[in-house]
């Protein structure tokens, strides 16, 4: 694998200088460790996109790279310190969030602008002017999955398990609790887990289950949920259930049985299964590549750089400015223009970084998602 | 009968800690060191298990055998390459040799086998024995790791016991030096008992992935360390006390989810643990030694 990275990075570092000066765009990520598949995803997107527009052969041409940063975030400092001194003009801040936090805050100090393809946490952005997301800010995804459930009339009583040392999944949690009365939801059950004790799950389901909870927010990654889901039906609970843009990426999992996920509802922005141009050339070109069906932080990563590629190129800018000239540009491109990719149609920024796009609500039904609109 | 139901739970998460702790708790009485990459080659052992099964379609028995030989295989490469240059090093040097063994090995795999979680096919299915109509289940998987759990045990020792290399490891933990002076082969017997604690890691690998069935390189190491922390909680060393270790601290974790808060439940866990160890340094069955200077 990392043979094929290096070897990808290679032709990629000389198709751009093909065609002369190049846009030097780098990233952190996971790309070893137990988060290594996000990291992974979003770097491949990236590469993809910064392949296809290179080979088209115009006026932004990039030159793309990724370090490793485990998903630590002084690994992901570190990683960025040598992206900085490589000469990154760009940057892709980090893949997930707390490392993001870290890198976001040295893109503030440097004057170097950063798109993050998927670090969702609210301090992520919060404060720096430079810093924008491709993803929903994690607040947003609560509000909305609570506000689409109460809207929907799909339950009234409401149990939520959440991941208590995970910003990702305390930030959903929290605006989810808060906003729930709103939309008149009332929260029966909340039970949380953790790192080294995320895989019994029964007194949470049995707290849902006596309470009579309808329906079941799980604000976390699919890998527990699967587990969830495999332990709630031992025990004969069949609620409905509502994820978050992690739980997309359960069905590819190898071996897993897709009946268990049956009526999984969730709020996701990308959904590889559409039928648009647009996202079925990438899936297509993604599986050819790398064998597996993208998820949306290869999404995420693929809409940035293509992001990028028209910030730039409506702000005239050349390869030979540094990241401080570039900064002020792309903090107006970004807060102006309106872009479409793979994750959304006109999707739009705020000043302070947060992205506003339509969450797709999806079901899944008959082991493939379906739009639930 | 919901405080049933949560006894049987813990019972059921305690039965997997106890299956590692044994790997731990054998490695530690007879070599004195501990063997941090254990949790590392259960997951070797469940992803050997895993495509045993889906990819050659073997019987989930064969599977298991098949991983046991082969994680055994693993267990005295491991030993011979990066800790018997170290028998004379301090036990320190050992501790992080065995670290960077553990990370190894999850790296090694998270290239070899991707990051990509991966569902693990039960042993014998996902079914449960219903009792008290239906209010209360057993799943099977609970009932065959409780059981492998007792023959591992009464197996090991009887060999430690009983059999003439039993009788050389144990000789091997008392005095590594009169052993060999009594015409011991040292290193065979600690390569033996590696072999030996890798197979059971093996086994522990495939039952800790049909409870639980999500596979990925860093599976083993959080159970690893619980299971550990089971090890040192029943006495460090002692085969029945790994057992016991086990069970409670799976117990007191659902126990503290269930009636404190789910939010705690390690903070009680490892609470218990600092009081127990406070009350009885060895751990609840370890034997307290006298180290004659």
């Amino acid at each position: 694998m990392k043979k094929v990275l290096v070897c990808s990075l290679l032709v990629l570092a000389m198709s751009a200088s093909a065609f002369g000066a190049a846009f030097k765009i780098g990233g952190t990520g996971p790309l070893t460790g137990g988060a290594a598949i996000y990291g992974i995803a979003a770097m491949r997107g990236a590469q993809i996109a910064a392949e296809e527009i290179n080979a088209l052969g115009g006026d932004v041409q990039f030159d793309l790279r990724y370090e490793d940063d485990t998903h630590d975030a002084e690994k992901a400092v570190n990683a960025y310190n040598a992206l900085k001194d490589w000469g990154m003009q760009v940057s892709l801040g980090s893949v997930t969030s707390k490392p993001c936090e870290a890198t976001a805050a040295e893109n503030f100090a440097d004057r170097i602008f950063a798109l993050t393809p998927s670090a969702s946490s609210a301090a992520v952005t919060e404060g720096k002017d430079n810093v924008f997301q491709m993803c929903f800010v994690d607040p947003n995804q609560g509000t909305a999955s609570a506000q689409y459930i109460g809207e929907k009339g799909y339950a009234k009583k409401v149990a939520v398990i959440w991941k208590n040392d995970d910003v990702y999944s305390k930030g959903v949690r929290d605006t989810f609790v808060e906003s729930a009365g709103k939309f008149g939801l009332e929260i029966v059950s909340e039970t949380a887990f953790a790192d080294g004790n995320d895989t019994d799950f029964s007194v949470q389901l049995t707290d849902a289950k006596d309470k009579g909870a309808e329906l079941v927010f799980l604000p976390m990654y699919y890998q527990p949920a699967s587990l969830i889901l495999a332990q709630a039906q031992a025990m004969g609970y069949a609620p409905k259930w509502f994820g978050i843009d992690g739980m997309d990426g359960i069905l590819t999992m190898e071996g897993f049985d897709k009946s268990l996920a049956e009526g999984v509802m969730l709020l996701t922005p990308f959904n590889a299964d559409a039928k648009d141009e647009k996202t079925v050339k990438f899936v297509t070109e993604y599986q050819k590549r790398f064998g597996e069906i993208p998820n949306q932080f290869a999404a995420d990563g693929y809409d940035c750089v293509y992001a990028y590629c028209q910030a730039l190129t409506q702000a005239k800018a050349t390869p030979d400015m540094d990241a401080e000239t570039l900064c002020p540009k792309m903090i107006e491109q970004f807060t102006t223009m309106t872009f479409n990719g793979l994750t959304g149609e006109n999707v739009k920024w705020s000043k302070n970084g947060e992205v506003t796009k339509d969450p797709k609500g999806m079901v899944i039904k008959n082991g493939a998602y379906v739009g639930l609109d | 009968m919901t405080f049933l139901n949560f006894f049987i739970s813990g019972i059921s998460l305690g039965s997997i800690y106890a299956i590692i702790a044994l790997g731990y708790t054998m490695v530690y009485g007879i070599s004195k060191m501990l063997n941090f990459a254990h949790g590392d080659v259960i997951m070797v052992g469940a992803y050997i298990c895993f495509y045993a099964v889906v990819r050659y379609g073997l019987n989930p028995f064969l599977a298991v055998a098949v991983a046991m030989v082969l994680c055994s295989v693993l267990g005295i490469i491991v030993e011979g390459l990066a800790y018997k240059p170290l028998r004379q090093a301090p036990s320190l040097a050992v501790l992080i040799t065995a670290i960077g063994m553990s990370y190894f090995l999850q790296n090694t795999a998270l290239l070899l086998w991707s990051s990509n979680p991966k569902v693990f096919p039960s042993v014998v299915g996902r079914g449960a024995f219903h009792m008290f109509n239906g209010n209360l289940s057993v799943s099977h998987i609970t009932a065959l790791t409780i059981i492998v759990c007792l023959v591992i045990m009464v197996a090991l020792s009887l060999f430690v016991s009983k059999t003439k290399m039993g009788k050389a490891m144990r000789a091997c933990s008392e005095d590594k030096g009169a052993a060999q002076l009594m015409g011991i082969n040292v290193n065979a017997t600690i390569s033996m008992t590696f072999a030996i604690g890798s197979g059971l890691a093996a086994i522990a690998g495939a039952l800790l992935c049909s409870a639980y069935p999500t596979l990925m390189p860093t599976t083993g190491s959080l159970p690893g360390i619980k299971a550990f922390t089971a090890a040192v909680f029943g006495g460090i060393g002692s085969i029945p006390g790994a057992f016991l270790g086990g069970l409670m601290l799976g117990v007191i974790e659902i126990f503290a989810k269930a009636y404190i808060s789910s939010q705690l439940s390690d903070a009680v866990v490892f609470g218990v643990l600092i009081v127990v160890l406070l009350v009885k340094p060895a751990g609840l069955l370890g034997k307290m030694t006298q180290e004659k200077v």
